[in-house]
């Protein structure tokens, strides 16, 4: 009677000390050190995993980052703040960096241009795309259906008048927006003091005007008054050098199709 | 030999863990959205399984039968297959770091998976030799692989379609689900007919 109770007792109990032994050895035999420096570098990071960096997650930013194979300034939400954080954490200067902010290339909304179809399908970007390039006149507009507002994490996109517009104030820099519109209206630029070509229509200027109101014509008068030589005509539409602009508003005042303005009017 | 390749068979198409034995359907449809994710998932799967079989199988049938306690088995296995999940962890972290990556939280989210304690269990069930029920965990773990990996073609396909409100998501992952397992239901025919 008591063999029936006990031996059941003693294989359980014996072999569970065996595992909790066998476990308890193994963590202290193979235990791997944790670097001192992921652990703070993971908690001065926004801790958003949003994964603008490139590396999956802050944990894997962080150990990027200790081990010397990201910049400490790969971190666009996090912003100087963060910089100088990990400056401080892992001894290296912080370089000056300037914010970046989405902006959208496309101001055709529904005053300014048209509709070439009366499209009742899904009210995705992406599915409009596949269908004939989307509903609007336009090859290159923004579909307005805001897939980027949707990858906005921050809630920086709003969409007016059926074209989508980023609030630079609270854009992050996370290029999340960049990556999933089809039209690739979306491009990034220095969040203050440039002027930014608010058209990517590649179409030649008589085309343009037909279909929008506010496109590039690609008149070439803004590359003319620039006195930084920052503009220049690119695929039949202005294309602004950010590190030569100065925000001078030359331009601005030239384009006789408005198609110019600074980034965070 | 021919009893291996009905094994392999089996453990592949017509008694698929996932697809015909319902077992491990939690894994099935939590990871299965990713290829990436769903192919890192059925190697661990596949990987635990036949260590998890090497281990519990001499204990069951060398330990617990010859003194009578097979009521035990099911404690005992969940024990063991915990244990030796946690102790593969931790090697793999200190000496195959790589690997480790790779598997990630999967390797963890096994210790209770009802595949791998399916398949130690059925062994015993089915009548198998150890080296049978080596062959058998392989085939039941890349089995899970296989359907882990079609299935996430499959639900790589539903996200771009405009699904009816009321089954977006889960329901229409399920009824997708329903169709693959109907659809290995036909590989039943060719293990029958394959040695006749």
């Amino acid at each position: 009677m008591m063999m029936t109770v006990l031996t059941p007792v003693l294989i359980l109990g014996g072999i569970g000390a065996i595992c909790g032994l066998l476990l308890g050895v193994a963590s202290v035999l193979m235990a791997v050190p944790v670097d001192e420096k992921v652990e703070a570098i993971k908690a001065a990071l926004p801790g958003a995993n949003c994964g603008a960096c490139g590396f999956p997650g802050c944990d894997g930013f962080a150990n990027a980052v200790a081990a010397g194979k990201a910049p400490i300034t790969a971190c666009p939400p996090g912003g100087s703040e963060v910089v100088k954080a990990l400056s401080a954490i892992m001894g290296i200067a912080a370089e000056a960096t300037v914010r970046q902010t989405a902006v959208i290339h496309c101001n055709g909304c529904a005053d300014n241009t048209s509709e070439k179809m009366n499209y009742i399908g899904a009210q995705s970007c992406t599915l409009a795309n596949q269908l004939y390039g989307g509903q609007t006149a336009c090859t290159y507009a923004c579909i307005g259906f805001g897939t980027c507002i949707e990858a906005c994490a921050y809630n920086a996109i709003r969409m007016v008048n059926g074209v989508a517009v980023v609030d630079p104030t609270l854009c992050v820099g996370c290029k999340l927006c960049v990556a999933v519109c089809p039209k690739g209206v979306v491009a990034m630029a220095p969040a203050e003091g440039v002027a930014v070509v608010i058209c990517s229509s590649q179409d030649k200027g008589a085309i343009v005007r037909k279909l929008c109101s506010v496109g590039c014509i690609a008149c070439t008068l803004c590359v003319k008054a620039c006195p930084e030589e920052a503009i220049r005509m690119e695929d039949n539409r202005a294309v602004i050098d950010y590190a030569k602009c100065t925000g001078c508003e030359a331009c601005i005042a030239k384009c006789p199709q408005n198609t110019i303005r600074m980034v965070d009017a | 030999m021919q009893a291996i390749i009905t094994i392999l068979i089996a453990g592949l198409f017509t008694d698929n863990f996932v697809l015909s034995k319902f077992l491990g359907v939690c894994p099935f449809l939590g990871v299965s959205k990713r290829l990436d994710t769903a192919v890192g998932m059925g190697a661990a799967v596949a990987f635990v399984m036949v260590v998890a079989t090497a281990i519990t199988y001499p204990l069951h049938a060398w330990l617990l039968l010859p003194l009578g306690l097979g009521y035990l088995q099911t404690i005992l296995f969940i024990i063991v297959i915990a244990s030796t999940v946690q102790l593969i962890e931790i090697f793999l972290k200190r000496y195959i770091p790589p690997l480790y990556n790779a598997l990630g939280v999967f390797l963890p989210l096994m210790t209770t998976n009802c595949a791998i304690m399916g398949v130690t269990i059925l062994h015993f069930t089915t009548g198998l030799t150890y080296f049978e029920a080596m062959i058998n965990a392989f085939a039941g773990g890349v089995g899970f692989l296989l359907a882990m990996v079609l299935f996430a073609g499959v639900r790589s396909r539903l996200e771009g379609n405009d699904i009816p409100k009321s089954l977006e998501g889960m329901p229409i992952t399920l009824i997708a689900a329903a169709i693959m397992s109907m659809s290995f239901l036909g590989f039943v025919g060719l293990a029958d007919g394959l040695f006749s």
